[in-house]
This record gives structure tokens, sequence and C-alpha cells, in this order.
């Protein structure tokens, strides 16, 4: 049996230790909210947070998961994920989505160390996440701005939006 | 009550009916709209515009809604549900489709949810069939208009439910708003009927109908007792200048669920007691399994059936595994021990591709797309020519979610989970599958993770059928890995071009000539999907060259189309993609020639299209066009380039900003763009659009290319297979000009420009003039250098 805890539940299941963490969650436990996108830790759309380090639950075999607090997109709370996820519908960063469960846990777990990264930190802590819509611009727009929420004199507010311009 | 235009393009009802034999009716509707000629036989009054709102059974009631016709429903709480015949995979057309309708509605934007339709005619597209005849644009002669209208008729009837063709907004606008209008005056009746009231003193806003007396009324108390019109001719629609939601920007409404993991995507359904599956294709595009022994596979854990999975809809053959899991099913793949038959592309590579096209673009002249006066005595009187040779790869769309379906197969019919661009051909396909008749196929269409034109195709549907066959009763979810996704693809085809250019010897463009060769996807697509031979026209192959714009006084563009065994498909802008890389780099090519400014040697090629020429000054301004670059962060000297292209109606112009890193490869720092692309319904998600379009279109410049190797694809996963990550990509700028044109494309125009401003920036930088793409500096080029210092 292994047991691990996911979004604060413990669970005791009958599986092959080997089975990466990503198909336990999303084939036994039903938790979709992890995505696969490649199954080599390539496209970071199955980013979890282990013990709230960003990682990619696609290459990693449940059995290491072990003892450990598995955080999903669906259990990610507090300051931080409340104001990445404030911030990604402020600036209306995604479009069809599917890569975005894995950049909101990429960038939370950047802010929760980090509560002002610049752009090039942003860039690395975010390069593993593929994103095919070209959201690029905008997830970095998001990030500066949970993190002015986060550190800002207003807290709640922050700007950052991308818009077009008309006229 | 607040003024309306008068809807004054009412077409005139007639009572002739098609004699075709009902058999014959489909097959010779497609051929016609498919893009072949000749073959249009139709009637008038197949399906009046009116018959587009009332579908054949009404939606299906649920949250105490009350639907009013096939485009909306309204909560007896007073919430207005859009329901959406097109799907959404990132474009936003939940939301723009939502705005049609809270906006002819009146209703309150705050209330507004989103449905997907089922599958019905009146949903079927109209604008992507009429868009894909092949007429220059510039063409407004009555041949034109008649077979628009006449293709547009028998569309409406027999076409296909699609979405793709950057056309939703366009095919969805006259009767999403028709449709809401009417059910605004059905609420207006029944409210004026209970004060006794005469409906002309009655307004709408917000979902609140009000007389003027002050009464109001909200839409929830009002639509269980609404009825149908008394006079339905009388509705009228909004002026564009009554607008109050359309022109505004407004959020996606699916934004919160899909940043938080709460959006069901196909892959993400777990219907009850849902078993998981796994396949291999056969390693050579179109081969398949001969025989296959799975004695070791079938005897790991969790394996429950292991079935050869025969070519479907344009697929390779392959074998699958069932298993409670999907990593099981996977597992288990290897131990398989499959014979495959190869099949006849086992001996092609991608040389041999590249011969086979470049033989056919000397060989033949190929098919005239569009031809004015004679070019090649024009070529033949020039002071100067240009003679130039552009080649473009194979690409994949790589959606980032991996193809997949999930079916379960019942005694009374099949029930299916998909992501898809074509409902009805996908309900078709597993009907076919399974031999049964289509409407006992239920599809529940999801959130596409990503489409591109992957999602046109079927044939992970059928798959999906075809595997679910063997544990009847049983849901099973098929699912590729990266590889297969991107090794059993449906290819954006190879081409190659020559294009010749004649100035005379005060500079000015006097002939051009482009002759192109590729495969046909059209045909392809039709042989795969309707099982039917089209002749040799596909305009889609030529469209981004034939349709030029500028005025030169001969012009002849051909195309000639090259049978292979490799599958091609509709990628993101199709013939567009690649043809306006060679079309504005050659434009480019001329203006140096001709020792001109490439921004004015345009414009003055533009002087009787002023909405391109609006685009290219507007671009031009916003970019600093002309003025100097500074360095990049790392000191390199920066160059600028232009592109303008007009694809779906919409006409984008771009400049690009790049330098040269030390890896040779170029950087580029900002992407502006300027378009203008018709009323814009929500000027955040066209925003959005051409920013994915750019980074879309930059990946492909850069780094895109499928290759063959004895038939097999190369490529497989994201090392070798490469989308932009974050650090690679461009600050994106958009400038929308204000128009008041008829809605057109969006989620495909912001990317044909991008390739060429890229290959005319490194032009500008080093003085090469790359042709091929992907885009990539030759070692011999020496990297500039700033000229501090030099």
């Amino acid at each position: 049996m292994i047991t691990i805890t996911v979004d604060g539940t413990r669970h005791e299941l009958d599986v092959d230790p080997s089975m990466p963490l990503l198909w336990v969650l999303r084939d036994v436990l039903a938790n979709t909210g992890p995505k696969f996108g490649c199954g080599q830790a390539l496209c970071g759309a199955c980013t979890v947070h282990v013990n709230g380090a960003a990682t990619r639950a696609c290459v990693l075999p449940v059995s290491a998961a072990q003892g450990k607090a598995i955080t999903t997109i669906h259990g990610v709370e507090g300051p931080v994920a409340d104001a990445v996820l404030a911030a990604w519908d402020q600036v209306d960063v995604v479009q069809c989505g599917y890569c975005q469960p894995g950049q909101v846990m990429s960038a939370c777990a950047l802010l929760a160390v980090n509560r002002a990264p610049s752009d090039g930190e942003i860039d690395t802590a975010l390069r593993g996440n593929l994103c095919r819509c070209g959201a690029y611009q905008r997830i970095r727009a998001a990030i500066h701005a949970a993190a002015e929420r986060l550190t800002g004199p207003g807290a709640g507010s922050g700007s950052g939006s991308v818009r077009g311009t008309a006229g | 009550m607040r003024k309306r235009a008068s809807h004054g393009r009412r077409r005139r009802r007639s009572h002739v009916v098609i004699s075709l034999a009902p058999a014959m009716k489909r097959r010779t509707f497609l051929l016609a709209g498919l893009g072949a000629t000749g073959a249009l036989v139709l009637g008038w009054g197949l399906l009046p515009p009116r018959q587009r709102i009332t579908p054949s059974a009404p939606l299906p009631p649920h949250d105490g809604e009350v639907p009013l016709n096939g485009w909306l429903a309204i909560g007896t709480d007073g919430h207005v549900t859009a329901y959406v015949p097109k799907a959404e995979m990132g474009q936003g057309i939940h939301t723009a489709l939502a705005m049609v309708i809270a906006e002819e509605l009146d209703a309150d934007w705050a209330t507004m949810r989103v449905a997907h339709t089922g599958i019905d005619r009146i949903y079927n597209n109209v604008a992507t069939i009429v868009d894909g005849l092949p007429f220059h644009p510039d063409d407004d002669g009555v041949i034109r208009r008649t077979m628009a209208w006449l293709t547009a008729k028998s569309m409406r009837e027999v076409g296909v439910m699609m979405t793709g063709g950057s056309s939703s907004v366009k095919d969805c606008w006259e009767p999403m708003r028709l449709a809401a209008a009417t059910a605004r005056a059905q609420l207006v009746q029944t409210a004026a009927r209970a004060w006794k009231a005469d409906a002309s003193d009655c307004t709408t806003a917000n979902g609140v109908v009000r007389h003027r007396d002050g009464r109001t009324i909200g839409y929830g108390a009002l639509v269980a007792s609404a009825t149908p019109l008394a006079s339905p001719g009388t509705v009228a629609l909004k002026a564009p200048r009554d607008f109050r939601l359309i022109g505004t920007a407004q959020p996606r409404i699916e934004r919160g669920d899909k940043a938080r993991g709460r959006a069901t995507f196909a892959i993400d359904v777990r219907p009850a007691g849902m078993l998981h599956a796994a396949i291999v294709h056969a390693p050579v595009l179109g081969g398949h399994a001969t025989r296959v022994d799975d004695t070791k596979a079938r005897a790991m854990p969790g394996v429950r059936a292991v079935t050869i999975v025969p070519p479907l809809r344009g697929s390779t053959g392959g074998v699958a595994i069932i298993a409670t899991s999907h990593w099981q099913a996977r597992q288990a793949l290897a131990a398989l021990d499959v014979t495959w038959d190869d099949g006849p592309a086992a001996t092609i590579s991608s040389a041999d591709v590249t011969r086979a096209l470049e033989t056919a673009v000397a060989a033949d002249d190929g098919f005239a797309y569009h031809s004015v006066g004679d070019a090649t005595a024009a070529l033949d009187g020039a002071a100067t020519r240009l003679d130039a040779t552009y080649r473009a790869p194979y690409l994949a769309h790589v959606t980032m979610e991996p193809m997949n379906c999930t079916v379960v197969v019942r005694d009374d019919g099949a029930e299916c989970w998909a992501g898809t661009q074509v409902p009805g051909l996908a309900r078709d396909a597993i009907a076919s599958v399974l031999g049964i008749d289509a409407a006992r196929v239920v599809l529940h269409e999801q959130y596409l993770g990503g489409g591109f034109g992957r999602r046109l195709e079927t044939d992970v549907i059928a798959q999906a059928a075809h595997v679910a066959r063997a544990v009847r009763g049983t849901p099973v979810q098929l699912v590729w890995s990266r590889e297969e996704d991107t090794r059993h693809d449906f290819y954006r085809p190879a081409c190659v071009a020559r294009f010749r250019a004649g100035l005379d010897a005060q500079g000015q463009l006097t002939a051009w000539l482009a002759h192109s060769a590729s495969q046909s996807v059209v045909r392809a697509y039709a042989r795969r999907h309707f099982d039917i031979g089209l002749p040799g026209i596909d305009k889609t192959q030529s469209e981004g060259s034939y349709d030029l714009r500028y005025e030169v006084p001969s012009v002849r563009v051909t195309h000639t189309h090259v049978d292979l065994p490799i599958p091609v498909g509709f990628w993101r802008a199709v013939g567009h993609s690649h043809q306006a890389f060679f079309t504005e780099s050659f434009v480019d090519e001329a203006a140096h020639a001709a020792r001109r400014d490439p921004v004015d040697f345009r414009r003055v090629l533009l002087a009787n299209h002023p909405r391109q020429r609006a685009v290219l000054e507007r671009v031009a301004r916003e970019s600093g066009w002309g003025t100097p670059t500074s360095p990049a962060p790392d000191g390199a000297p920066v160059a600028r380039g232009v592109a303008l292209h007009t694809s779906f109606g919409t006409t984008v112009g771009q400049v690009v900003e790049l330098s040269i890193g030390p890896d040779r490869r170029p950087r580029v720092h900002r992407v502006t763009c300027a378009l203008d692309c018709g009323i814009a319904v929500n000027p955040n998600h066209i925003a959005q659009q051409v920013e994915s379009g750019v980074v879309f279109g930059l990946a492909a410049a850069l780094n895109g290319e499928v290759t063959i190797d004895t038939g097999r694809v190369r490529e497989g996963n994201f090392d070798t297979i490469r989308p932009l990550r974050l650090p690679e990509i461009p600050v994106v700028a958009v400038h929308v000009l204000e128009s008041a044109g008829h809605p057109e494309g969006l989620g495909e125009p912001g990317l044909p420009p991008v390739a060429p401003a890229v290959a005319n920036a490194l032009f500008a930088l080093t003085g090469v003039r790359l042709r091929t793409l992907p885009l990539r500096l030759p070692d011999s080029v020496p990297l500039p250098v700033t000229p501090a210092a030099t």
C-alpha cells in the first residue's frame, strides 16, 4: 500500500509504486486538475506542489511522494494563491486554458519564495511551462500584478492588465 | 423606444425547390462548397435566413430555463444562456457570441451563461464555405456574388457544423443577432400584453422591460409566458452606433474555471466505471498492424483488452490496449509484439518531398488562381528582374491537450465525450465505425485544449469508438502520447514556390508571377471524411498568394497540387501560414531592388486598397518605423522588418524588432501589430488572439519543422518539437483600427505576417535573404556589430 496526502486528504492506495503521481491523481483519485501534456517533464502542464515546491507529477513515482504534502490546483490556497488567481482573472490570461493549472502552480511556487520577481526571474521560474496559445506576456504581467497585490500598498488592487487599444 | 436600423437585406422567399435525388444532394453540395467549381446545381429558397433561428428540435430545458429559439434560453430567475454551436478552443468565441446575444437581447451581461448547442443544420457553418470559393477578394462581379449566394444557401442545408477558418463571429453574426432581437421583441410583446399597453411604449435594458410610465418587469418573470411574435418580419437589428456591449473589452467568461482547474476538457471526463486506453501507431505514416502477439501485454497488471485499430478517417493503423489506468495501458504497449505493414510512405523522406515539389514548380505552370494582363511578357520587358525560390516544411499542430476521446458503446447506441471542431462529422465517424444510425450517437462537446485545425479531424474519435467496442457498456478514454500526437498528425503541407517580379527603370513593379506546389488539404480532407474525390482546385493552398492586394499591372499566380503519401490537414492560417511568408518576403526583395523604403514601397502599391493602406500606416507609426533603434540588452544591434497581410477578412500589419544572439538565433524583442477586422466585438480577445498568432507564428518561423525519414516522423516530444517558451517571447503590442465593416476573422490572421516580418528584419540586419522556413542564419554570415563596438 502507498499512502499519500493530496490537498490535505490522506489516501491509502493499492498502486504500483513506480506509477507516476500524475496518473495516480488523474486515474485513481479522479483529480483532473493537473494535466497530461508530455510525460517527460518537458511541458509543465502536470505541475503540482510537493512540500511547496513546483514539481512535475508526470515523472515523479508515487512512492517518492509518500510522506510529503501534495498540493494540486484544486487545493492550492492562501494569500499567494489568492493573489495569483485574482491577477490571472484581472489580466485575463487564459486562452484554451489547458496549461493554465500548471502555470498557476508554478507562479504560486515562485511568489511563495520571491515576492517581487523580475522579468528574468519569472522567465527562469516558468520556462518549463509551455503555452501553445502564447498567453506568455499576460502570464508575466499577471505575476507582476500578483506580486503587487502581495506587497503593494493597496494589497487587493494592482495593475498589470494587457489590453488592445481601440481607435 | 430606442432607434433601430431597419433590417434591409431581407431576401425574397422563392418557391423553386431543388430537384436532385436525395442521395446525390449531399455530395454535390459538398463538391460545390469545398472549393471545386462547376458542380453547383442548386435551387433557390432552401433555407431562408430566418430558418437559421429555430432548430429542428427545441433546446433541452434545464435550470428552469425556457428556450426561445435555437440560440438562447432565459431562466425564470432572469439569467440568460447563450447557446453556441462553436467550440471554445482558446479563441474566446463563447464570450464573443454571448456578447452578441446580450447586445441584441439587452440582457444583463452579469447574468450571461454559455452552453453548447446540439447538432442541427441551423448551426452549419456557412461563412467558411463561402470564403472557400476561389475568387479574388477584389472581385465583386456577378459570378462571384451568385456563387457565394448559392453556396451559402446550400451550406445551410447540407453543410458541416464547424469551428474553423476564423469564421465563428462572421458566421453567427446575423442569425444570433436576429435570434436575440426576436426574443427581445417577444419579451416586450409579452410585457405589453400583461400591462395592456402598446409595445412601442416599452424599452429594454439590462434584462428588464420598462414602460414609459415607469413600470418594469424582468425577463425572468416574462419568459414562461412569452409567445411567438405575431409578425416576426418587423424585428430590426441595432445599428452599430447603438451597441452598448459590442466593442467593449470584456474578460473571458470561463477564465476563472480554467485558471482554477475546474474547466473540463475531453481528457478530464470521468464517466462512472471508465477504463483507459493507450495506442501505438504503425511507425510509418499510413501503415497498419497485420498481426499482434499480445500474450505478454495481456498478462500485465490492469490490462483488460487488446485490439488492433485499423486506419480510420485518415489515421494510421495501430494497436490499442485498455486498462484500469492510462499508465498501465501505456506500460503494456511496450510488451506487444506487432507486425506492421508499412504502406507506400516507407520510401519517402523529406528530401524526396522537396524534390517532388521542386520538380512540380519547374515543370508545370499549374492552375491560375489569379491572372491580370500578360505577366510573362511584362517580365520579359522589365528593366530589373527578380527570381527567387521559397520553401516551407511540414508542420504539426501540437495542441497542449493531446489527442483523446471517450466513448461508451451500448446496445442502443453510443455516447461520446470529445473536444471537436466538427461535432457533426465526429458523430458520423462514430456511427460509421459502429455501423449504427448517427441519431443513436450522443456527443458531449468539451473545452478544447487547443485546436489550430487539428480537431477538424475525427481520427481519434473513430478510434475511440472502435476501441470501446471491446468492452461494451463501459466508457473508455483513449489518450495518445505526445510522441504519437506529433508523429500522427495531419500536417501543414510542405510547399515550394518560385516567385518572379519585374521592375521598370523607375523601380515600379510591372510584373508579378508566383507558382507554388504542395499537397491539397481540401482533397485529402474530402477523401477521408466524405469519401469523395475532388478535382484539382483547392484555393486554400494558394491563398495568401493569389489574393495579392498589391496593385501590380500584370499578375499571374498559379499552384500545382502534388500527391504524396503524407497526411496533410488544416493548420492555423492554412495556406496563408506559408504563402504570406513567401509573398511578403518577396515584396521586400522588390522594395530593396528598387532601393525604396519597404513601407513606402508597399504604400504606393495600395492606392486602391484604403483599408490595407491604413493598417500599414498605423503599424509604421506605432512602431516608430524610420526612427533609429536602440541596441538589445546585450548590446547587439536591432533592426526592424515589416509585413502586411490580409487573411480571413482581416488585415494585419506587423513590425518586428530583433537582434541576433551569440547562439546565432534571432532574438525578437518587440512585435507591433495593427489590424482592421471590421467591427471589433471584444477588443480584449482580439488583442489576445493577435498575441497568440504572433507567438504561434514565431515558433513556426524560428523552430517549426516536421521531417520525414523513410515515412517516419523524426520529431516527437517537446525536446524535438519546440513551441516557444517564456524567455523567448517578445512584447506584443496590438492596435485595433476602428471599423464599421462586417466583423471578420481573428483566430488566424495574427499569424501569417510574423515570419516574413522576421525574415525582412534579418535582411535589414545582415543583408542575407532567408527564403526557407524555419529561418536559420547560415554559419557563413558574420554577426552584425553595433557601430560603437567597431
